[in-house]
């Protein structure tokens, strides 16, 4: 029996999710009384030993080059039968776009319950009762699982990393690995921005931004506070802004720390993907703007004065 | 070559999220059904494409769902298709819905499985992983962009800060998202052509559900927002750095 924390790596490094993750799984086998172990498919850089401090007695690699890359059918065949080795009763990865990938192959593979996108630990008081959001984070979920293995993903920026002190142990996990069926081909990353789903902060803008040749102030708030940018849907739509930036209910769901909406209005449909943010600021001329209903802090203003002022006072901040 | 489109309904974006009995159930009174955003702009139109640059192609729609899914079901119908297929049953474990999907896949032998990448009220994201491991066959999910070459198909999908771009021989699930193709309305036309097409309701298969909802919860409300004068920006700067930590 252990909680068994799935790690999930880029280009030789553990990807930032993958530390909420073990921190959840090391919680979660506490609360319910055993150990947890970590699994990483594939060759990294980084120093495994080193996921001790968050509190895992184990590191599992199966360190075959082939599964450097996301074939969803190979990494589910990989971990179930890690589950299986191991003796996991739970299994615990992130909701981000690897676990959306694999979360529901490893479940089938296992006949085990699945919830995903959760956002706490389970009530394990009467069954497995796992929250997760529903409806576009508009409501939430109670999802009891009823198999005697369990798998869960985690949502990105709900739970906090929690880091002390410690070493594991790195073991070798023998697994047979299939030829992938998926050949990867290209990989193109936009270079120096701070990817969307992982972000601390955001700064989105919207129409009323007037053109895509306004975007430079966004640019220079988001790099002061070393965030990514977003935009509305038609904003995207209009080409104003590449289209893997467009938050909302049919675009990309983010929870940042921070979300700073400059010129949007705040309909239902962006809000449904925006509306788990920690903290929300908004900037908008209409004091009438049904954003600021869902916001924390707001500046009834025109985005072309405040924006400026408010990246010179956030420089100032930083100087200090 | 035959396409199997996966649709599911779902309340329209503005709907007003309400529960009932103990928010045991979701309170679909007054509730507008669409066809689920993803399924329906990029699946379902990604699949029309693919088949008006080759008529031969056999395209089939299949909804796991009760009698009141049909009048969505013939809205996508309106859009293209050949024809629909409907399971007859019910659940909000998404496994059981999938088991569904697989047996019909399976038995109508489909090339490519077309989904969207979440339906928008329960949002799992796990029905097309969960089909595409019945099937075992590849699964390349948040796809935003997809082009076929004889039997392989050329697919880029989201990863962090970036795509990659994947190549795979089919059979094959794909999981739809914004880029794949671009929004259509149905025309007169299709409405009418539609009536006339196929609907096969099915009975379902047994399965046991993996998960059941216990109950549902509505977010606590906002505390109200804190309005900073214009004139006064170093002090949301303060506030977001001393009050809220964020910054
Ligand atoms: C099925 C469906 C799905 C959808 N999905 C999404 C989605 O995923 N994401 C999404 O974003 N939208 C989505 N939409 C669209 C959504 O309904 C809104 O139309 C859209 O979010 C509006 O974008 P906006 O706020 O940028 O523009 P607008 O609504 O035009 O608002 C612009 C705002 O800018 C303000 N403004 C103007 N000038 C200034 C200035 N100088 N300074 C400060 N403020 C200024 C205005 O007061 C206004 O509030 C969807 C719609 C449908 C029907
Ligand atoms: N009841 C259903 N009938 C047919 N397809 C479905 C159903 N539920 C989900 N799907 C498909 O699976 C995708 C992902 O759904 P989900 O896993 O619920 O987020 C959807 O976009 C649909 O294409």
């Amino acid at each position: 029996m252990c909680v068994l924390i799935f790690v999930d790596q880029t280009e030789g490094h553990i990807k930032k999710s993958s530390y909420e993750v073990l921190t959840y799984g090391v919680k979660l086998a506490a609360q319910i009384g055993t150990t947890a172990e970590a699994l990483l498919l594939g060759t990294v850089n980084d120093d495994l030993a080193a996921l001790g401090k968050y509190g895992v007695s184990k590191v599992h690699q199966a360190a075959n080059e082939t599964l450097n890359h996301l074939d969803a059918q190979l990494y589910a065949k990989v971990i179930a039968e890690a589950v299986q080795s191991i003796g996991a009763t739970v299994v615990v990865l992130s909701h981000n776009q690897t676990g959306k990938a694999i979360a529901a192959r490893i479940s089938a593979r296992l006949k085990a319950g699945l919830v995903t996108g959760a956002i706490a630990l389970p009530d394990t008081s009467n069954g497995f009762v796992v929250k997760r959001t529903v409806f576009s984070g508009k409501a939430f979920a109670n999802v009891n699982i009823v198999t005697p293995i369990k798998v869960i993903s985690l949502n990105p920026n709900s739970f906090h990393v929690a880091v002390g002190e410690g070493s594991a142990t790195v073991e070798s996990l023998n697994v047979t690995v299939d030829p992938s069926k998926i050949k990867v081909t290209a990989v193109n990353k936009v270079s120096g921005e701070v990817p969307l789903t992982e972000a601390d902060i955001v700064v989105s803008g919207g129409r009323g931004l007037k053109g895509p040749e306004n975007w430079g102030m966004i640019e220079d708030l988001a790099h002061e506070l070393h965030a990514a940018t977003a935009c509305s849907r038609p904003v995207a739509d209009s080409d104003w802004r590449p289209h893997h930036e467009h938050v909302g209910q049919t675009g990309v769901q983010i929870a940042p720390n921070l979300y700073i909406a400059i010129g949007i209005s705040g309909a239902i449909q962006h809000l449904a993907g925006v509306n788990r943010s920690k903290v929300i600021v908004v900037i908008n001329k209409d004091p009438e703007a049904p954003f600021f209903k869902a916001a924390d802090y707001g500046i009834v203003g025109d985005a072309f004065e405040v924006v400026p002022q408010l990246t010179a006072e956030i420089k100032k901040m930083h100087n200090n | 070559m035959k396409i199997l489109v996966c649709i599911s309904k779902t309340p329209d974006t503005t709907s007003k999220i309400a529960f009932k009995n103990g928010n045991t159930q979701f309170d679909e009174a007054g509730v507008q059904w669409i066809l689920n955003p993803y399924d329906e702009w990029y699946a379902l139109v990604k699949a029309l494409e693919l088949k008006e640059k080759d008529p031969s192609i056999v395209l089939h729609l299949i909804t796991v769902g009760t009698a009141d899914c049909d009048p969505v079901i013939r809205k996508a119908l309106a859009l293209g298709g050949d024809e629909a297929i409907r399971v007859n049953t019910d659940s909000t474990d998404s496994y059981s819905i999938a088991v569904q999907i697989a047996a019909v896949a399976k038995e109508g032998g489909y090339d490519l499985i077309l989904t969207g990448k979440e339906t928008i009220d329960y949002n799992g994201a796990s029905v097309p992983g969960f089909i595409s491991e019945l099937l075992d066959i590849p699964y390349v999910s948040l796809a935003i962009k997809f082009e076929l070459n004889g039997s392989v198909a050329t697919i880029d999908r989201e990863i962090e800060g970036g795509e990659e771009v994947n190549e795979v021989a089919l059979p094959v699930v794909v999981g739809c998202q914004k880029g794949m193709a671009e929004q259509r309305i149905p025309n007169m036309r299709g409405i009418m052509a539609a009536r006339t097409k196929p609907l096969k309701v099915v009975a379902p298969i047994a399965v046991d559900a993996l998960t059941s909802v216990v109950n549902f919860e509505l977010p606590l409300a906002k505390a109200g927002v804190k309005l900073v004068a214009a004139d006064n920006v170093a002090e949301l700067v303060r506030l977001l750095h001393e009050e809220a930590k964020a910054i």
